[in-house]
């Protein structure tokens, strides 16, 4: 019997322990409390890992290395208050209604990736907190943007990431540096769709003739056969709209088959460190979404997030995460203190310093992001982008390593 | 002729996610749905290996697999036992062992999130090709193939040939009785689970070394191990390996030649295919 209670007791604990996660208790009431919602565990627990929770460690470090925010009556610690959502919209509807209405967290920080950020936007709009996404990649901005006041996008749509894609590839073939017939591939699912579809008619437009045309499941554990058949039809340029892990799938096979293009493209993780740890001297030259300039600010960011972190940032969305935080430190310490009304007015009146440049959110969207990346020496650089002004050359594809 | 290689090795591939959970199901009679997490610990295991020493992953089996049966054999004793015990019929066990594994997953998820953080891990090794036939083909994946054939060799031999694995064929038949012929059947099922827990561990070595992981995936491979298993009729080994490579053919001919959007859609539809012709699977036993 007594075991029984013990178990009873020990199990009602846990549970009751299991509600919410802090990193510190905040008994002190001075402390600033932002809310941080992302998957920890589920399909997209793994991208968050990299670019999500650890960028929100890294700054609550910093802020609170250099004293804590400064508003008008003083220096305020900030603390984070995590919740894992499991990559289950309804999940992260929950945890953000708990952060606003039980936790009454000062400032919810965005959620991670495109459909949740979309689910979460009436909740924040209705506490008046700004949604200041960032992996939120949508076509739909413009009606997002009317709808909510509140919301603001750092990142570019789906369509500005093929287009960006294939002008790179245009643009070679033109050169003559490279034919005109391309394979593409993409993931059945969202975002692979998404960009499948809309680089269709941009392939046409610009004058390619796409070879190779196909899908393939989410999770495919054997990628041998696409790779063998696109190899078959002869291309001149690889595009595959994929994932984290058939983007690695993918490298690894046209590695292992030899699929000599000249240009190589995978979409989402070939700007992950990983990919470059992984394949070494068989990711030069590869082309992926995202990308980055090499300065030394952004040297000093990357060196800072493993410090600190633990993990090597990516160089797609670390970059632009703490850009946003910059973004937001600013507005709350130039409005002195934490108004919400008065921070979105400041964000949408302002320009910003940060690690990227100088940004600026005016009209709820940052037209100023980097859409294509390229593997040079050990570095994700940007070739491509909208909003800015110097990119790196694009390099041919001589080998596989 | 390159569809029956590529076939063969996604096969083998296959038969290395789907032994464990046939011994662990068929013999000792637990739905171990927390199978995919013990395959992803041994991946993680691995490529900490690897990554920490550079030696051949092949070595991390040496500690990979007693760590695994030690860690399976506590959780039979401690999880599954109780549910063993008080079970008054098999289908209670079966509901039982689910939803008590499937807690048990959460929890594996939980604590290979903590200690191996919940990015990527892939690495690099053998990713070069090996030609047969004038083809290449991934040299991991042929190694992986001869590992999947040497333990799908390893099993049948021990289960069909020595006196243990007699002892845990016939408690798969029929515990009571086996219990009347002096057959220790809580240890021959213990002995079952964890060698079916090592074997998965083992499967994720040998995996690791051309799949991307993270802590999350358990699930999906739970799930593929379960249709093989059920597919090849649950009671016999030589079904789930059987099971295994005729699914690893049938995907890659559909991907091949017809559209590799189109592979889940075949599996499905061929396990939905032979389990309306033959419901105790290819080479299940009619209602045990």
């Amino acid at each position: 019997m007594r075991r029984r209670e013990l178990l009873k007791y020990g199990a009602a604990t846990a549970v009751a322990g299991s509600f919410g996660h802090r990193i510190a208790r905040a008994a002190d009431p001075s402390v600033i409390k932002f809310g941080v919602v992302g998957p920890k565990t589920g399909p997209l627990a793994p991208g968050a890992a990299v670019t999500h929770f650890p960028n929100f460690k890294l700054w609550a470090y910093e802020v609170n290395q250099r004293g804590g925010l400064k508003l008008k009556d003083g220096l305020h610690k900030v603390e984070l208050i995590e919740y894992d959502d499991r990559t289950q919209p309804p999940e992260t509807i929950k945890a953000v209604e708990r952060l606003a209405t039980v936790d009454k967290v000062d400032f919810i920080m965005p959620v991670y990736a495109t459909g949740f950020n979309l689910a979460v936007a009436p909740i924040y709009a209705k506490y008046n907190y700004p949604l200041v996404t960032q992996a939120c990649v949508t076509d739909q901005m413009d009606q997002l943007i009317k709808r909510y006041p509140n919301i603001f996008f750092v990142q570019g749509s789906t369509t500005s990431y093929a287009q960006a894609a294939i002008d790179i590839l245009k643009k070679l073939k033109d050169d003559k540096q490279i034919g005109n017939k391309v394979a593409v591939v993409n993931v059945a699912d969202d975002f692979g769709i998404e960009l499948a579809n809309a680089g269709r008619p941009i392939f046409k437009k610009a004058g390619f003739d796409i070879v190779y045309d196909k899908s393939y499941p989410l999770g495919t554990q054997d990628l041998a056969p696409v790779v063998k058949a696109a190899k078959a039809a002869n291309p001149d340029a690889f595009v595959a709209w994929s994932y984290p892990p058939d983007t690695f799938g993918l490298a690894e096979q046209a590695k292992i088959e030899g699929l000599n293009v000249k240009a190589y493209y995978s979409a989402v993780a070939t700007a992950f460190p990983g990919f470059a740890q992984k394949f070494g001297p068989a990711a030069e030259n590869v082309l992926g979404a995202g990308g980055i300039k090499d300065t030394p600010e952004i040297r000093a960011y990357y060196k800072a997030h493993k410090e600190v972190t633990g993990v090597d940032a990516d160089y797609w969305g670390s970059p632009f995460y703490y850009s946003l935080l910059q973004m937001i430190t600013q507005s709350i310490e130039g409005v002195g203190s934490m108004d919400l009304k008065a921070i979105t007015a400041y964000l949408k009146n302002n320009k910003f310093k940060t690690i990227v440049g100088e940004l600026d959110v005016r009209n709820q969207r940052l037209d100023k992001f980097y859409t294509v990346g390229q593997w040079q020496n050990g570095f994700f650089n940007a070739v491509a982008g909208v909003g800015f002004t110097d990119y790196s050359p694009v390099k041919l594809k001589t080998s596989w390593g | 002729m390159e569809i029956i290689i590529i076939g063969l090795l996604l096969g083998a591939t296959y038969a290395l996610m789907a032994m464990g959970l046939q011994l662990q199901y068929g013999v000792a009679r637990i739905m171990n749905l927390a199978n995919g997490e013990m395959l992803i610990a041994g991946a993680f295991g691995t490529f900490w290996f690897y990554t920490a020493s550079n030696a051949s992953p092949f070595y991390a089996l040496i500690f990979v697999i007693p760590l695994a049966f030690a860690a399976n054999w506590a959780i039979y004793r401690v999880l599954i036992v109780p549910l063993v015990r008080r079970a008054r019929n098999q289908g209670q066990l079966e509901v039982d062992c689910i939803l008590a594994t499937f807690g048990l997953s959460f929890i594996l998820v939980g604590i290979l999130l903590a200690v191996f953080g919940g990015e990527y891990l892939s690495y690099s090794y053998l990713a070069r090709p090996i030609f047969i036939l004038g083809e290449p083909y991934g040299l991991n994946r042929v190694a992986a193939f001869i590992g999947s054939i040497a333990l799908c060799l390893g099993l049948y031999l021990w289960l069909h040939r020595t006196r243990a694995g007699l002892a845990l064929r016939a408690v798969s038949v029929n515990p009571a009785a086996a219990g009347l012929v002096s057959i220790n059947v809580t240890r021959a099922s213990a002995l079952a689970f964890a060698l079916g827990g090592a074997v998965t561990a083992a499967g994720g070595v040998l995996l690791s070394m051309f799949l991307t992981f993270d802590a999350s995936l358990g699930v999906v491979f739970t799930l593929k191990a379960l249709i093989i298993v059920i597919l090849g009729g649950v009671s016999d080994i030589r079904g789930t390996i059987l099971a295994a490579f005729i699914l690893g053919l049938a995907e890659t001919t559909v991907a091949s030649l017809v559209d590799p959007g189109l592979t889940l859609a075949a599996a499905y539809l061929l396990f939905m295919a032979i389990l309306l012709m033959r419901p105790e699977g290819l080479l299940g036993r009619r209602s045990s």
